[in-house]
């Protein structure tokens, strides 16, 4: 069931635009947010407030990756294997995840409901190749051990710091609504850079460098 | 070669992602209280810069498209969908300093005359997301962003817009059709953006980092961006390394530079091995190897060189590196991406992955390397957006540069590759 207050929520969004249907994806993603995934229901109320069909709102939501038709995990594990990081271990990671885990198909999930594991496109973080993503945090230069050891923190429900980002990571529900647009509060966590992205910077300083 | 530092130089700072880190917005200060938009549309005319998203158009000229007094709304729609393969500038830049990027959005409108920008940012990084929406709230607090900004009577509105999962949306078109509510695909063109973008209003699309360089040049002048770089590429502008090299990750330096200096800034190529291959932009641009790192990282040097300039995306692959397992794993991404709209991408991009597959499993013969350039040939210059020609460049140009290597493919009925000897954790011995 959509809660009354998703309802209003996404009354808030439409608010937010110069024509109605540009809150469609902001929606989807508050849909995510209560119910886990695009569901029916979701589809109906997008439908509903934005005077479309609900085939139209399903045309758009299976376009893009980021919406699941089926609900994912309260962790949701993404291991890019896009070229770079595949070549830098995305691939061992990935699979020896896929080994730990259980889970065999794209957006699987473990059986406690707690994991799920997807293989993701280049997530913008090529200089902390091999790149994993937890709930949309960075996981900065992982390695096959490493991520199994995320991934069983994360089922074992201990608090676990991505490597840039929040000082801990929150579910993927209250991660949906974030991205729907409704800030968290949260953005002072955290570092403002990782070490690679500081590399030029710091040998500009060394070398007395400036523009 | 010199370092420049200029969007990247706070980074190190105490929370420069805040106003106090960060500053009050100085040049547009200047700029709305003492220039009027004509000059300012001049200034960036004037400076060279060139769009930092991938196809190097003139900024300044972009704007300068936009129609003045027609009675519609203009907006500005900035684009940080950042998902092309390599492509690690913007994302880095905005979770540090999402300031410098709302301070060039206030500068450009004003130039453009638009109260409204959006931010289109793909969905998959969660705290860059929060660091602007509480870089835009905290501007809405101080009144650099609303109603009157400085005094002048200047309104603007800034939305953060987060994407869902689509490379696509990264070409200009298929954003505005994202941000409208559609399945993100690419629209005809003409008419162009300037004119019927965003709503059939004018619309400017800049790049994360184009924006974000304008604040420098309103506040030092056009004269000093025009010491960096070359005359037809001038200033500074991110490059970013990653792969097999010894300290990968962002280095800012003028226009021209070359994939040597960089390396040796960088520490060279990961230690006991050589370079293979190298992309200069991102997936999209033909990949280049060890007899082009003298050439200039600029727009023509690069286009000179056989390849494209792109996002500055510098991927670095060793000897341990099989090519034709990173070319299918990019053409995969392709396939995946492709958006469907154009036959020649929809079903080019699905059939290349098939014959590379063989390929990589050493099932093939020269008659299949035939087969995908022909493919390549049918689907470049046949779609309507760059992703189709994009998907062809790896090929076809490590084709050119390894056709050997495929050809040991079927010769050994198999790659000759260890994959385990690319890895980072190769080095450091966690396989074993």
């Amino acid at each position: 069931m959509l809660s009354d207050e998703t309802r209003e929520r996404a009354k808030e969004l439409i608010a937010r635009y110069p024509k109605p249907r540009s809150a469609l994806l902001p929606m989807l993603h508050l849909v995510q947010s209560d119910e886990g995934y695009v569901s029916p229901e979701g589809i109906a109320l997008c439908a509903e407030l934005l005077g479309l069909t609900k085939a139209e709102v399903s045309a758009v939501s299976t376009f893009y990756t980021m919406y699941k038709r089926k609900p994912v995990g309260d962790y949701h594990v993404g291991v890019c294997t896009n070229t770079l990081c595949a070549v830098m271990g995305g691939d061992a990671i990935y699979d020896a995840l896929k080994e730990h885990t259980g889970i065999t198909s794209q957006n699987g999930v473990t059986e406690d409901g707690k994991v799920s594991l997807e293989h993701i496109e280049c997530n913008a973080a090529c200089d902390f190749a091999p790149v994993v993503m937890v709930n949309w945090e960075f996981f900065d230069n992982q390695t096959p051990t490493s991520a199994k050891s995320l991934v069983d923190a994360l089922q074992s429900g201990q608090p676990v710091k991505p490597s840039r980002g929040a000082d801990s990571v929150c579910t993927w529900k209250e991660a949906e609504r974030v991205l729907a647009g409704f800030y968290d509060g949260r953005a002072d966590e955290g570092g403002a850079a990782g070490p690679a992205s500081l590399e030029g910077l710091k040998l500009a300083n060394e070398r007395g460098d400036k523009a | 070669m010199k370092l420049t530092p200029v969007l990247s130089a706070n980074w190190g700072d105490d929370k420069p992602w805040t106003l106090d880190g960060y500053g009050e917005y100085d040049a547009a200060k200047k700029a709305l209280t003492t220039l009027d938009p004509d000059s300012i549309i001049s200034m960036v005319k004037d400076s060279g810069l060139r769009g930092r998203g991938g196809a190097g158009f003139p900024t300044g000229s972009k704007w300068g498209f936009i129609p003045q007094g027609d009675g519609k709304p203009h907006y500005l729609v900035v684009n940080a969908d950042e998902s092309e393969p390599g492509t690690c500038k913007d994302m880095p830049l905005l979770l540090a300093n999402p300031h410098v990027l709302l301070e060039g959005i206030v500068i450009t409108c004003f130039a453009i005359r638009s109260n409204q920008a959006f931010v289109y940012i793909r969905g998959e990084v969660l705290h860059i997301v929060r660091r602007l929406q509480a870089a835009v709230a905290e501007a809405y607090d101080k009144g650099l962003l609303g109603k009157d900004i400085f005094g002048t009577g200047f309104d603007l509105d800034v939305v953060i817009h987060a994407g869902a999962g689509a490379y696509i949306c990264g070409e200009e078109t298929a954003l505005l059709d994202s941000l409208e509510g559609y399945r993100g695909q690419p629209r005809l063109r003409p008419p162009f953006p300037a004119v019927a973008g965003l709503y059939a209003s004018p619309t400017v699309i800049n790049n994360v980092e184009s924006i974000a360089s304008v604040p420098a040049i309103i506040d030092r002048g056009v004269d000093w961006f025009k010491t960096m770089g070359s005359e037809k590429s001038p200033g500074f502008t991110l490059y970013s390394l990653s792969g097999h090299v010894t300290r990968p990750g962002q280095y800012e330096a003028p226009l021209g530079v070359t994939l040597r200096e960089l390396l040796e800034l960088a520490g060279g190529v990961r230690e006991g091995h050589e370079l293979k291959f190298w992309t200069p932009g991102g997936s999209s641009t033909p990949i280049l190897t060890a007899e082009h790192l003298d050439s200039p990282l600029d727009y023509e040097g690069m286009t000179a060189a056989g390849s494209m300039l792109g996002t500055k995306a510098l991927q670095i692959f060793d000897d341990t590196t099989c090519v034709v397992r990173a070319v299918l794993r990019w053409t995969e991404f392709y396939a995946h991406e492709s958006c469907g709209k154009c036959t020649p991408c929809r079903e080019g991009t699905y059939w290349m992955v098939q014959i590379l597959e063989r390929l990589e499993a050493g099932n093939a013969d020269e008659s299949d390397i035939d087969t995908l350039l022909d493919a390549c040939e049918n689907i470049m210059g046949r779609s309507f957006c760059a992703l189709g020609d994009g998907a062809t460049s790896p090929i076809t140009s490590s084709v050119q540069y390894f056709r050997d290597e495929y050809v040991a493919h079927w010769e050994r009925g198999g790659c000759p590759f260890d994959p385990a000897a690319s890895t980072l954790f190769a080095a450091a011995g966690a396989m074993s």
